[in-house]
């Protein structure tokens, strides 16, 4: 089936290589009919029409080539075609144009617990799962030991899966994966669970497997772990490369495609989620960057599409450069209610607590009781390298997820009971025991 | 890991047109059928309290209930056999039948999860449950043994037709399941048309009575029914002193292959787009 293609790219070192790749859905109603009924009711309807169907494109004009042993990370904004990229490079979906080439087996992990059965035990899912990805019983057998070392679930290999902590199961289900002998490996937001002891030795497992000359595709929001495994980056927006290189510069340019967002655009409001009677317009910090401890203020004005029962309250919530999240300000929190029936405007301002210098982004909720806007990524801003302390200071001194406003007091004592509780050993007496 | 040469190459291009079965990508999966089989068999019975016990009751229970309506109350000829021998010699074609058609219908959306995260050849799912039916077929071929030596009829060599005719129930059943699993993603009628159709087509066939005792307008009918050849050849190989159902048997092998390919095509169609609509 594919031999001319294998002697085209046989005496290269290709493991992955994308041509012209477009995806397309069909949007709107004409997309599914889940009856008999309406689906000939629909055919009706349409008949003597031109048939016009909406389509989106998830994914258009694609193209890079990966490299065996390389290990690249994929990042782009929600709705970018990540997640629509892995689908069609594990044949999940068929893409609508363009090739896809790929060189050896392809394991993958598209969500946690992906093929396991809730009702089978720890055991039988490792074979099934194994299996799932191409493996003969001979060759799940020998790296049977090493993933149940990995996910340490020893004690619980004949328990039902569906008994197992959420941690178990995401040990599980990455051991599986990682210890698996397939070529490639795609691996889409695993990380984002599980604990941080997880993280890392997940984190050096999958430097592992790009020592041992397998290929990894990575798809994270994570962009520490991005940068810490890949050498380098893909960022994608709105279904294309927007660019292809080292990763510490795509770390770079994924932050821009979040800033860039028009809240306003048809497009944009089209990809978010939510009921839509309200929706975000405008979301900016009032000045470029802010210090760590002046309060960070941000003026918002929200569109009233429909109008809705009761009234309506707006949450921001202040995420980090990992991805996680520093902050939730929800106007509930503060009595803070919109008429819900009336676009509005007002300001948000944080003064607590004192944010790392660094780069931040903020998702808004607007809320009813049901979620109406969803806006991820509404603005960046910038946090300045500007220390609150009186003190110079290093990123020795400044660790932690946020600055903190703090007091020391401090002084020496001298206590002859407990001697060797000194803290300055510039006296001799204190070392000497008694 | 030595060259990339060594690798299988794997190439994804859109789909458009008939694709054809992948006979070798089937054959290449087939480990993951049997641990789907396999898996099916072992939550089938799991957390429940008779466990495989109601491997044996289940058939036993249905052909007993079946043969005292029509048996004993409607009084209809036995053939020549024990009404039981009778009902049981069609009913084991048709339980083999029935549950693939009904687990196979079942098999797309049940496993949706499984189907929009990985790939594996899709066809696999009908089809690990015509393996892990054979097993229940198998049990009950025991009993259809059993009930055969203890009311008396006994066994001939003949018995061993009863396997290529199994074979065509499987056959049939596929196909029909196949098609419907595929279908059922689209379209959740399927999941309440398909027991009227099992129901209807269970009183259709001659499982709980004997073809001789259908009047002849209604026969025309029933012999649209491909399942009637196989079940007639069911009662030639396990019951004495019948008639080899040469044109029936001919009419069932005909009917069963266009069902077959009609249901492949069906399930190829659908299929596509299934990670997108399911």
């Amino acid at each position: 089936m594919s031999s001319e293609l294998t002697r085209q790219t046989g005496g290269g070192e290709i493991a992955v290589r994308v041509r012209d790749l477009r995806k397309s859905y069909i949007l709107g109603k004409g997309a599914r009919a889940n009856t008999l009924t309406e689906h000939l009711s629909g055919k009706l309807r349409s008949l003597g029409k031109r048939e016009q169907r909406e389509t989106m494109d998830a994914l258009s004009g694609v193209n890079f080539e990966v490299s065996q042993g390389e290990a690249v990370g994929i990042v782009g904004r929600n709705g970018a075609g990540k997640s629509t990229l892995l689908k069609v490079l594990t044949r999940v979906t068929s893409p609508s144009q363009g090739v896809i080439t790929l060189h050896g087996r392809v394991g993958s992990l598209l969500e946690i617990g992906t093929g396991f059965h809730p009702e089978l035990t720890g055991r039988e899912n490792i074979f099934l799962n194994g299996s799932i990805l191409g493996m003969r019983k001979e060759e799940v057998q020998r790296n049977f030991d090493a993933i149940v070392d990995f996910a340490e679930i020893a004690k619980f290999l004949d328990t039902p899966v569906k008994r197992y902590s959420s941690g178990m199961y995401v040990r599980l289900a990455f051991a599986v994966a990682a210890h698996l002998p397939t070529e490639i490996l795609l691996i889409d937001e695993v990380l984002a669970v599980g604990d941080a002891a997880f993280k890392s030795r997940s984190i050096s497992k999958m430097k592992e497997i790009v020592q041992e000359g397998r290929t990894i595709l990575f798809v994270s929001h994570h962009m520490p772990s991005v940068v810490e495994l890949c050498s380098r980056g893909i960022v994608l927006d709105q279904g294309k490369v927007a660019f292809d290189g080292a990763t510490q510069a795509a770390a770079r340019v994924y932050l821009d495609t979040l800033a860039s967002s028009d809240l306003r655009s048809e497009e944009e409001r089209g990809r978010r989620r939510g009921t839509g009677e309200f929706r975000l317009a405008r979301f900016e910090p009032t000045k470029e960057g802010f210090t760590p401890d002046e309060p960070k203020t941000f003026e918002f004005e929200l569109d009233h599409i429909r109008d809705l029962a009761g009234d309506i309250a707006i949450s921001a919530h202040v995420i980090d450069e990992s991805g996680d999240e520093v902050a939730q300000c929800d106007s509930r929190a503060m009595g803070v209610w919109m008429n819900g029936t009336h676009s509005a405007r007002g300001e948000l301002s944080i003064e607590h607590p004192w944010l790392q210098p660094g780069r931040y982004t903020m998702h808004i909720i607007v809320h009813g009781i049901t979620v109406a806007d969803s806006a991820l990524s509404a603005c960046t801003f910038e946090v300045l390298p500007v220390y609150p302390f009186p003190s110079l200071v290093d990123k020795w001194s400044t660790g932690g997820r946020v600055l903190s406003r703090f007091d020391w007091k401090a002084e020496s004592t001298r206590d002859r009971n407990q001697p060797s509780y000194t803290p300055h050993a510039t006296e001799p007496k204190g070392i000497e025991s008694p | 890991m030595s060259s990339a040469a060594d690798y299988p190459t794997i190439v994804i291009r859109p789909r458009d047109g008939f694709g054809g079965v992948h006979v070798r990508e089937l054959w290449e999966s087939r480990f993951l059928l049997l641990r789907l089989a396999r898996r099916d068999l072992t939550l089938r019975y799991r957390q429940t309290a008779l466990g495989v016990t109601w491997v044996v009751l289940q058939p036993l229970l249905a052909a007993g209930v079946l043969s005292f309506v029509f048996g004993r109350v409607a009084k209809l000829s036995g053939e020549g056999v024990p009404y039981f021998a009778l009902t049981m010699s069609g009913y084991v074609g048709w339980s083999c039948f029935s549950s693939i058609v009904s687990k196979a219908s079942g098999s797309i959306l049940s496993n949706a999860g499984m189907i929009s995260k990985v790939f594996f050849p899709r066809l696999l799912l009908p089809l690990s449950t015509v393996v892990s039916t054979l097993v229940d077929v198998g049990v009950a071929v025991v009993l259809l043994l059993g009930v055969l030596l203890t009311t008396g009829v006994g066994i001939s060599l003949k018995i061993f037709f009863i396997v290529p005719m199994l074979l065509g129930f499987s056959i049939i059943a596929f196909g029909i399941g196949a098609a419907m699993s595929a279908l059922a993603v689209p379209y959740r009628d399927i999941n309440y048309v398909l027991p009227v159709m099992l129901q209807l087509l269970l009183y259709g066939s001659p499982i709980a009575y004997g073809l001789s005792n259908v009047p002849s307008s209604v026969r025309r009918f029933i012999d649209f029914n491909p399942l009637v050849g196989l079940l007639e050849g069911m009662r030639w190989a396990s019951l004495p002193g019948r008639d080899f159902p040469t044109s029936t048997l001919v009419r069932s092998i005909v009917g069963g292959l266009v069902i077959v390919v009609i249901g492949l095509l069906v399930f190829e169609r659908v299929e596509r787009d299934f990670a997108d609509v399911i």
